[in-house]
């Protein structure tokens, strides 16, 4: 059993986006269109400020309302690690699954079906780390498996305090934030 | 005092800045749905209680019949809203119970031969139809013959309206992402709101006035359901979490209040339901006044809940 | 670029040792990571070339992947020591150079007046002949020195070569005078060395960090940002200096949220506490410090007290950071800067930090900075290049005299006044003048009273508006270019080679050179007909194997001693041979030995100090036509302090112009209302605002600092062009 997950240290982000382009390029994310995107979250008070750095995708859910709604199981979890995925041949382009999602992570292709980040499994099938892990130069980023426990996720979140965006959405999101 | 600043990288079309998946066609679409399940609901209702065989009943046959024309609408416009039209087939290849948007497709498929055969069981005069079709009106005779299968056809009708008018709910509250539709009492009020469109929309074509106060007097009674069903929403979603008091902020004082309180609540709901009530204590005349604004209420609540509810959002990043 | 002799290095000893060190330099995946050829199976045939990308000035080892004939992506070399496998976004992104709709296509000759981008679309020989013809003719009636070439990066390097033979000496970059300049005359006068680029800082090993205005992770210098991330996974304590809240301050322990303009009163202040309490290396400072008593006393009146109503910076957190940044010491890092052409004070500002940084005693240690070490390639044997007689245009009586580079701006003065001697021809080669110098009015001045102008460039960018002659280059995915022979930590060669074949009539830029060196009777500067004889000589004369180099795109050297305790000789090429604590070459030329603190102008009421900077998705003005990089950002915004705006009844997203004291009007910008800067000036990234009309997708999105400057001021020691001197105000669309 796998289940993937990442785990992202918001120390080391610096938000400079090459997840973004590495997506895109990888991808062949069409031009307008993000599947992962940076977010800054700055609390306080010039100059007593507190900036969280964030790069954000699917969370690829254990609880994937996205799947749940979907009416023609285009959107599916994949056996594979739980990557939830959308076969573009099944979507009919309802966009129940873009309003269903907390994160918005999702969007309608301009060939008309709903797309999203997919962990990049056909790279992950394959050994490599997903475009965005393997491009990061803060090395911010870490891919791996919540179901090994000799995994880096795991080491990371055991030892470290983290969070996951939105978690009161109850979809059980696969993302962590290290902070 | 502090501040928080959130900026997002991403700009995806109809996501950002704020969620707008959905324009007219889903409204319209759920607008016809809520009122097709009234029609199915009121005329299954005179089919059970066996008031088919008085013919001056509109709802017998022109009900049904137009139920079947607006519900083809009504799809029409759902058609038209899919991204991707060509694999539109793919909802019939599977049964997906977790989702209410599946359901919605069977039925649709149900509600045809459900509408089909009660506006066969009272067809108007040879006259009035363009061609003779006599294996239909023997059909249909066979029907009224049998009057246990007339009423269980007109409780299927009743069933199965009370189901799609709560799926039209169902469709929204079940995208729990967006707060203001994730309301357990969502169902109820487009449920009851299409019951209101409905009896408004009879009552208008009514050719009798008995038929049209029947229909007035059920009209005042839904709308009254309708607002405290309205108020209970309302007050439901207010007191879930500071989230879903964010969205119903939206209509009650935000983008949507002007639209939430003129249209909806007042030209949709109270000022057609003070109409009507002087109307049917004989006050004041019964016109097509009151129940247009009903059923145009009707149509932008619809509008209303789909557009504010993609604004309304888990976190703050869109700026409510 | 720096004459400063350096130590050469040892060879490799051939391919064993660059397989060794890619064994090594290969990240460890959590899975298995040799499936890649089993992806591309999958996903069509892919091929990969290796190459060094070219989005910015870093030279980072890349890898592109063609699939099916056409260019896919572009990754990190793992083997190169720059980049260690990841590209910054730019690099990633570079695919979009090559596709980029507006790139120029075909030689163009001017058919209307200059700066109308009216062309005719000529072939290449008519364009270099009427090229050469006009140079020719410059150089009978004013001698060869009378052209001059702006070039930007090492694209340029064969045109160089091309101007030292055609015999003149005015070749300048902006990246003096216009951007580090200042920074290396200061480290110049103190070490008797440059910080050099890529900078010798040695970040990843720093345990104190200290920033200021530098904005690393804004700033994409790869190996800079990625060592940055390390210092922050070790722990180090970082402390940021801006009056903006950057995504470096955002990592900081301490965040000094200074007064523009009066950094060097804190770097004063700062070294008071350090000399006042004793905190600094005095056995280095015994060892290798000249004249530190002379020193100390000029900086005894700059107590934290005194900095405090300069800065803004309270006297206690003046004296904590003092105290953090000397507990790390040696391995305590004040970074430099790289773009510090600010104040009109910057070169004894940066002597204030290599000051400060020989207190700490970070030169030659660990942490601190690093010696760089290079590998022994040897040049191509040419003939001598001809002596010029008149000697460099741009600095006449050594007025500026520290400048040891030549002064873009000072090239600009001569073609204006004709003094020392006319300047009649421009080439300029990957540098937007429009963009990099101040008051763009005397650039175009400058332009009107020239004979040829020509621009070799990817894009149509504003200087290429006001050519006569657009030459289009090749993208860097499309040509070779010259070796690159890194000084780095780690020594090693690394070689740019084409991807893809350019999609038009476009040509590299050794071509070009070389064309136009036939042209003018220059043929026994270039002996070999293709870049690739030239560099299998190169190659194969230092012992290397080119076919290796092809294959891997990386010759890496073996590790080199970085610092004095691996046995670095501590040599300071300075007059005293020493550390200059004092500086008598200052007292010389009637400076001030020790720098000086003065005053900066507050802005008018009503206006607000602009300042500028980088974004991590794009290199100065030429990435806005990059249609993957434009995607992450299209515009730029004018951040201004959520107060002022709020005062201003602006909000975010609202687009107004900006106003200078003279007048000029910026383009539409986006106004973001923010927490993070200061009241007193606002902020705009730098490179957008583009006006022309061949950027079609780039043209009138967002605004240009550059256009907004017309007032600089111009460092005295070595004539830099101070640019953060420009106020603005706001002005709403009616």
């Amino acid at each position: 059993m796998s289940r993937y997950a990442m785990v992202i240290d918001t120390k080391k982000c610096v938000g400079c986006m090459d997840c973004v382009v590495a997506c895109k390029t990888e991808n062949n994310v069409p031009e307008g269109y993000n599947r992962d995107w940076i977010v800054q979250d700055v609390m306080g008070k010039f100059p007593d400020l507190h900036m969280e750095i964030r790069s954000e995708r699917c969370n690829h859910c254990d609880e994937p309302p996205c799947v749940h709604c979907c009416p023609t199981g285009a959107s599916h979890v994949h056996e594979r690690g739980g990557v939830v995925l959308v076969e573009h041949n099944k979507c009919i382009g309802c966009k129940a699954c873009l309003a269903s999602c907390p994160y918005d992570a999702r969007f309608i292709h301009p060939d008309g079906y709903a797309d999203k980040c997919t962990f990049c499994i056909h790279r992950v099938e394959v050994g490599l780390l997903p475009a965005c892990v393997s491009v990061c130069p803060t090395h911010c980023m870490y891919f791996g498996n919540l179901d090994d426990p000799a995994s880096d996720v795991n080491k990371l979140l055991n030892s470290r305090s983290h969070h996951a965006v939105l978690p009161e959405a109850g979809t059980k999101p696969h993302i962590f934030y290290l902070t | 005092m502090t501040t928080h600043e959130i900026t997002t990288t991403r700009m995806n079309p109809m996501i950002d800045p704020g969620m707008h998946i959905w324009g007219w066609e889903i409204p319209v679409y759920l607008f016809l749905g809520g009122l097709v399940a009234g029609f199915m609901v009121i005329s299954g209702y005179f089919l059970f209680s066996g008031r088919f065989q008085e013919s001056r009943h509109v709802t017998c046959f022109r009900a049904p019949l137009t139920g079947l024309i607006l519900i083809s609408l009504g799809m029409f416009a759902l058609f038209l809203d899919l991204e991707h039209k060509l694999y539109a087939w793919r909802l019939y290849t599977t049964i997906k119970i977790a989702s209410p948007m599946s359901w919605g497709a069977w039925i649709l498929v149900l509600v045809y031969p459900a509408m089909a055969i009660m506006a066969l069981i009272h067809l108007p005069d040879q006259k009035h139809l363009p061609i003779r079709v006599e294996f239909l009106h023997k059909l249909s005779q066979s029907l009224r013959s049998h009057e246990g299968l007339a009423k269980t056809i007109g409780a299927i009708n009743m069933l199965g309206g009370a189901i799609l008018g709560m799926y039209t709910g169902v469709l929204l509250s079940s995208l729990g992402a967006r707060p203001l539709w994730s309301s357990s009492s969502l169902w109820l009020l487009f449920l009851v709101s299409g019951m209101s469109a409905t009896a408004a929309f009879i009552h208008m074509v009514a050719p009798t006035k008995a038929e049209r106060e029947l229909l007035a007097k059920a009209d005042n009674g839904f709308l009254s359901l309708e607002l405290f069903v309205l108020a209970l929403y309302l007050i439901g979603l207010a007191t879930t979490s500071d989230v879903h008091a964010d969205a119903v902020r939206l209509l009650i004082s935000g983008t949507y209040a002007p639209v939430f309180w003129i249209f909806v609540i007042g030209v949709g709901i109270v000022i057609p339901l003070g109409i009507q009530i002087l109307a049917v204590n004989h006050k004041v005349k019964h016109t097509s006044i009151p129940p247009l604004m009903v059923i145009a209420g009707g149509l932008i609540l619809r509008f209303v809940i789909v557009m504010a509810g993609q604004h309304s959002h888990w976190s703050n990043a869109h700026g409510l | 670029m720096n004459s400063i002799s350096r130590r050469k290095f040892l060879k490799i000893t051939g391919t064993s040792a660059g397989a060794l060190a890619a064994a090594r330099a290969l990240p460890s995946l959590p899975f298995a990571n040799d499936a890649l050829a089993a992806l591309h199976e999958e996903q069509g045939e892919v091929t990969t070339i290796p190459t060094y990308c070219d989005i910015c000035f870093w030279k980072c080892g890349a890898i592109a992947h063609v699939k099916n004939g056409k260019l896919w992506k572009v990754e990190g070399n793992p083997l190169d020591p720059l980049s260690r496998g990841r590209l910054c976004p730019r690099g990633t992104g570079g695919v979009g150079a090559h596709y980029d709709p507006d790139r120029l296509r075909s030689p163009l000759i001017r058919r209307s007046v200059r700066g109308d981008e009216e062309w005719t679309a000529v072939t290449w020989d008519e364009a270099l002949d009427h090229i050469a013809e006009k140079m020719l003719k410059i150089k009978e009636q004013y001698g060869p020195e009378a052209v001059a070439l702006f070039s930007h990066g090492i694209g340029g390097n064969f045109l160089k070569h091309t101007f030292k033979a055609f015999g003149s000496p005015n070749i300048s970059a902006p990246s003096f005078a216009q951007c580090r300049g200042p920074r290396d005359v200061g480290f110049r006068l103190t070490f008797g060395e440059d910080v050099s680029s890529p900078e010798r800082t040695d970040i990843r090993n720093a345990k104190c960090l200290t920033l200021i205005g530098s904005h690393l992770g804004e700033n994409m210098h790869n190996t800079q940002v990625q060592e940055f991330a390390d210092a922050i996974e070790a722990g180090a304590s970082i402390i940021v200096v801006d009056p903006r809240y950057s995504i470096a301050a955002s990592k900081a322990k301490y965040y000094l949220p200074i007064k523009p303009g009066t950094d060097l009163a804190l770097l004063l202040a700062w070294m008071n506490v350090i000399v006042s309490e004793k905190l600094y290396d005095a056995d280095y400072i015994a060892q290798y410090g000249f004249s530190f008593e002379e020193f100390s006393q000029s900086i005894a009146q700059n107590t934290p007290e005194w900095a405090y109503p300069e800065t803004g910076i309270k006297p206690e957190l003046i004296r904590e950071t003092a105290r953090e940044i000397a507990r790390y010491r040696p391995a305590s890092l004040i970074h430099p800067g790289r773009h510090v052409t600010w104040y009109g004070d910057d070169a004894q500002r940066s002597r204030a930090i290599a000051l400060l940084s020989a207190l700490l005693g970070n030169w030659g240690r660990k942490g601190g900075f690093y010696y760089p070490v290079s590998m022994d390639l040897p040049g191509y044997p040419y003939p001598p290049y001809p002596k010029s007689e008149k000697g460099k245009v741009d600095n006449p009586n050594q007025k500026y005299p520290f400048a040891h580079e030549t002064i873009t701006t000072g090239i600009r003065e001569a073609t204006i006044s004709g003094e020392p001697y006319p300047i009649k021809g421009w080439w300029v080669y990957a540098t937007n003048l429009f963009h990099a110098l101040p008051n763009e009015q005397d650039t175009i001045r400058a332009i009107q009273n020239l004979d040829l102008m020509v621009v070799v460039d990817v894009i149509p960018s504003e200087i290429a508006g006001w050519a006569d002659v657009v030459l289009p280059e090749a993208t860097y995915l499309e040509r070779h270019d010259d070796l690159n022979v890194e000084w780095f930590r780690d020594p090693f060669i690394s070689i740019r080679q084409p991807v893809v074949k350019a999609p038009d009539d476009q040509k590299p830029n050794w071509w070009i050179a070389r064309e136009m060196a036939n042209r003018l009777g220059l043929e026994s500067y270039y002996p070999w007909e293709d870049i690739e004889e030239y560099m299998q000589f190169r190659l194969e004369k230092g012992g290397y194997s080119f076919d290796s180099l092809k294959e891997k795109g990386i010759i890496l050297g073996e590790r080199q001693p970085n610092y004095f305790d691996e046995g670095v000789p501590a040599e300071f090429p300075t007059p005293s041979g020493k550390i200059e604590f004092y500086s008598l070459q200052l007292t010389e030329h009637g400076h001030d030995p020790v720098p000086v603190y003065k005053k900066p102008d507050d802005p008018p009421p009503g206006y607000f100090r602009l300042l500028y900077g980088r974004a991590p998705v794009h290199s100065f003005s030429r990435t806005q036509s990059n249609r993957v990089l434009m995607d992450m950002m299209n515009e730029n915004e004018i951040w201004i302090n959520a107060d002022i705006a709020a005062r201003w009844e602006l909000k975010s997203g609202d687009r107004i112009r900006l106003k200078n004291e003279d007048g000029v009007l910026s383009n539409l910008i986006k106004v973001k209302a923010t927490e993070r800067i200061r009241p007193d000036c606002v902020y705009m990234v730098h490179g957008f605002g583009h006006t022309s009309k061949g950027l079609r997708f780039a043209r009138g999105r967002g605004a240009s600092d550059s256009q907004l400057i017309t007032r600089y001021k111009v460092d005295p020691l070595m004539g830099g062009t101070a640019m953060n001197l420009t106020f603005v105000t706001f002005e709403r669309e009616a």
